[in-house]
């Protein structure tokens, strides 16, 4: 590494210490808001999850809530069932969720975009049937209600105003940002960039593509059952909307919001959108939809690799 | 038993009807579009309101619908679809996406979020029954009609594909647009009509299945799936696959609600699933991704 590099690299690192230090020290600073950072937080590491195979990988999913809801669900069950610790519940949650990527990876392998939309749809769609279904287990339509955590680590109990369920997500989001950093500065990030901009020549330089797609996958299923048992923990419940089609969608929009395949996207869409939905809800409650689709057709008309670039909002497209 | 498969079959027409246009949008300009159901819904809307504030009979709503439509498609077709063709499908994704919400948002705010009825015409009401006990056949008069016209239909889209010039040229397009524009084709004047017959269509679907499919504000995000089904498994590259796919898709939705009520969709998703495993590009594909 030269020194240039280093320098910029340590300059950033510590860009990053500030930014990680002023979130942790958010919920002792406005603990009204804290049950929001709390959700800013577990949106962020969902939208983390699909920039994994979404901006890296170059894989188009609309069913990404599939791998959220079934973390929310097997740490909820977990927690009611087996052990109310929340880490290991986490740990088992994603666990669990990187088995159902494994599994789910085979659909994404083959066909054209179309195929990959639907069958991602496809697979949350049957998993919200499924919850829907298995009432005994899953408390069907009426949601998994009365889920009790034991104190995090045995040492912090979960209050009522939300600021240990802030700093419980904040700290595992902090450590599956750092966790995906790595990742995609590795040669296996790199091989992944290398697919998502021409398969074929990916395959001709000798990259094993198809391994490679689902050890993403498998990766990124398990961020997002991370996201989803941190919303079950803190919450203390699980209903189906964890599946639903609009969770996969919002968390698309999240990521273009914030910019495609640099990491930090998902976490600044995340911190958007959610201020933005609190404050256009509080105006027109009923129409936020409205407002949403609006965004989104603005911003593929004025080209979302522009965004973030205002002085080249006038431009004519290339 | 032939009732369920009846009423299948009645069902399947009718998303064909609804999904055709989409077929052609995919596989010609390899377009995705998601907001497909939003046309539908508009026909829905237009015949409850032609038919509650202004009292127009049911059948002449038909074609006020496919025309009106068809001409709102138009225009969205050359004003914000067009640019959109050569852009990723990450892009058409979310735009057509922001399209049905707006959608869905906008009809919420004109009509209210509650679900629509359409009253049918005297005639159409009623069912007649037919045969001994285990193979009884129940036919809602309703639902023959439904199939009497996305039959017609079904006829007319294929004669015009294989038999008219315009066919011929709308064929020529979708293989190769370049070739074709060589050729002197207006693939851009081709498209905008397909484009406008195809919402069009959706709208006279949207129109027959209010009274089926239950008109509500949601009704474009419900039946996307619905949609992207028939094409995804048909196949975008004919438009027999997806009269195909459409009526094993009604068939096994019916038949799976009646017989397995406890799992709902379930059988649906999970045939879509191996079929797309199976084979990726669809049921019916010439084999070309």
């Amino acid at each position: 590494m030269s020194d240039r590099a280093w320098v910029l690299r340590s300059h950033r690192a510590r860009w990053e210490m500030a930014f990680a230090g002023l979130a942790l020290l958010l919920p002792w600073i406005v603990p009204s808001h804290a049950m929001m950072i709390n959700e800013i937080a577990i949106t962020a590491l969902f939208a983390l999850s699909l920039d994994l195979i979404l901006g890296y990988a170059g894989i188009v999913s609309l069913g990404h809530a599939a791998f959220f809801g079934f973390g929310a669900y097997s740490a909820a069950l977990f927690a009611k069932h087996v052990w109310p610790d929340p880490v290991l519940g986490l740990m088992f949650a994603m666990v669990v969720t990187a088995l159902l990527g494994l599994l789910c990876s085979a659909t994404v392998l083959r066909g054209s975009d179309l195929t990959r939309l639907m069958v991602t749809l496809g697979v949350a769609m049957i998993l919200l049937e499924l919850a829907n279904k298995l009432d005994e287990l899953t408390g069907g339509a009426d949601g998994l209600q009365g889920v009790v955590m034991a104190p995090v680590l045995g040492l912090y109990e979960f209050d009522l105003q939300g600021q240990t369920a802030a700093w419980y997500s904040l700290v595992v989001g902090l450590i599956g940002f750092a966790w995906a950093r790595r990742l995609v500065a590795s040669p296996f990030g790199g091989s992944l960039m290398a697919i998502r901009d021409n398969r074929l020549r990916a395959m001709a330089v000798g990259i094993p593509v198809a391994q490679r797609l689902v050890t993403v996958y498998t990766l990124a299923a398990a961020l997002a059952g991370a996201a989803g048992g941190l919303l079950a923990q803190t919450t203390g419940f699980a209903s189906l909307d964890v599946f639903a089609f609009e969770r996969s969608a919002d968390v698309m929009l999240m990521l273009v919001i914030g910019g495609v395949g640099w990491l930090y996207g998902g976490v600044v869409g995340a911190v958007v959108f959610k201020l933005l939905q609190d404050q256009l809800s509080a105006v027109t409650p009923q129409y936020w939809m409205f407002w949403i689709g609006l965004l989104l057709v603005l911003l593929v008309l004025v080209g979302r690799e522009r965004l973030l670039h205002p002085s080249q909002w006038w431009r004519p497209s290339p | 038993m032939l009732t369920i498969l009846f009423d299948g079959l009645a069902y399947g027409m009718l998303l064909f009807v609804l999904a055709v246009g989409l077929a052609v949008t995919l596989g010609l300009m390899n377009f995705i579009n998601l907001a497909h159901g939003a046309f539908a819904m508009a026909g829905g809307y237009l015949t409850v309101v032609l038919m509650q504030r202004w009292g127009v009979p049911f059948l002449a709503c038909l074609p006020i619908c496919f025309v009106l439509v068809g001409a709102l498609g138009a225009v969205l077709e050359r004003t914000l679809y067009r640019p959109m063709y050569r852009k990723p499908h990450l892009d058409q994704v979310l735009f057509s996406i922001g399209l049905a919400f707006m959608a869905v948002a906008g009809v919420d705010y004109v009509m209210g979020s509650s679900q629509q009825n359409v009253q049918l015409p005297e005639f159409l009401r009623g069912r007649s029954e037919w045969g001994d006990d285990p193979w009884v056949l129940g036919v809602g008069h309703y639902r023959l009609f439904i199939m009497a016209v996305c039959a017609a239909l079904t006829v007319v889209l294929q004669w015009v594909l294989t038999r008219t010039r315009f066919g011929s040229r709308l064929r020529a397009a979708v293989d190769d647009p370049v070739v074709a524009s060589g050729l002197g084709i207006d693939v851009n004047r081709i498209f905008l009509l397909t484009f406008a017959v195809g919402s069009g269509l959706a709208a006279l679907g949207g129109a027959l299945g209010a009274e089926v499919l239950s008109m509500e504000p949601t009704f474009p995000l419900k039946y996307m799936i619905y949609f992207l089904i028939v094409v995804a498994v048909g196949g975008t590259s004919s438009i027999t696959g997806p009269l195909w796919a459409a009526l094993l898709l009604g068939v096994a939705d019916v038949a799976g609600k009646y017989y397995v009520p406890k799992l709902g969709g379930f059988m649906v998703y999970a045939l879509m699933l191996l079929i797309l495993l199976w084979r990726p590009s669809g049921l019916f594909s010439r084999g070309k991704a």
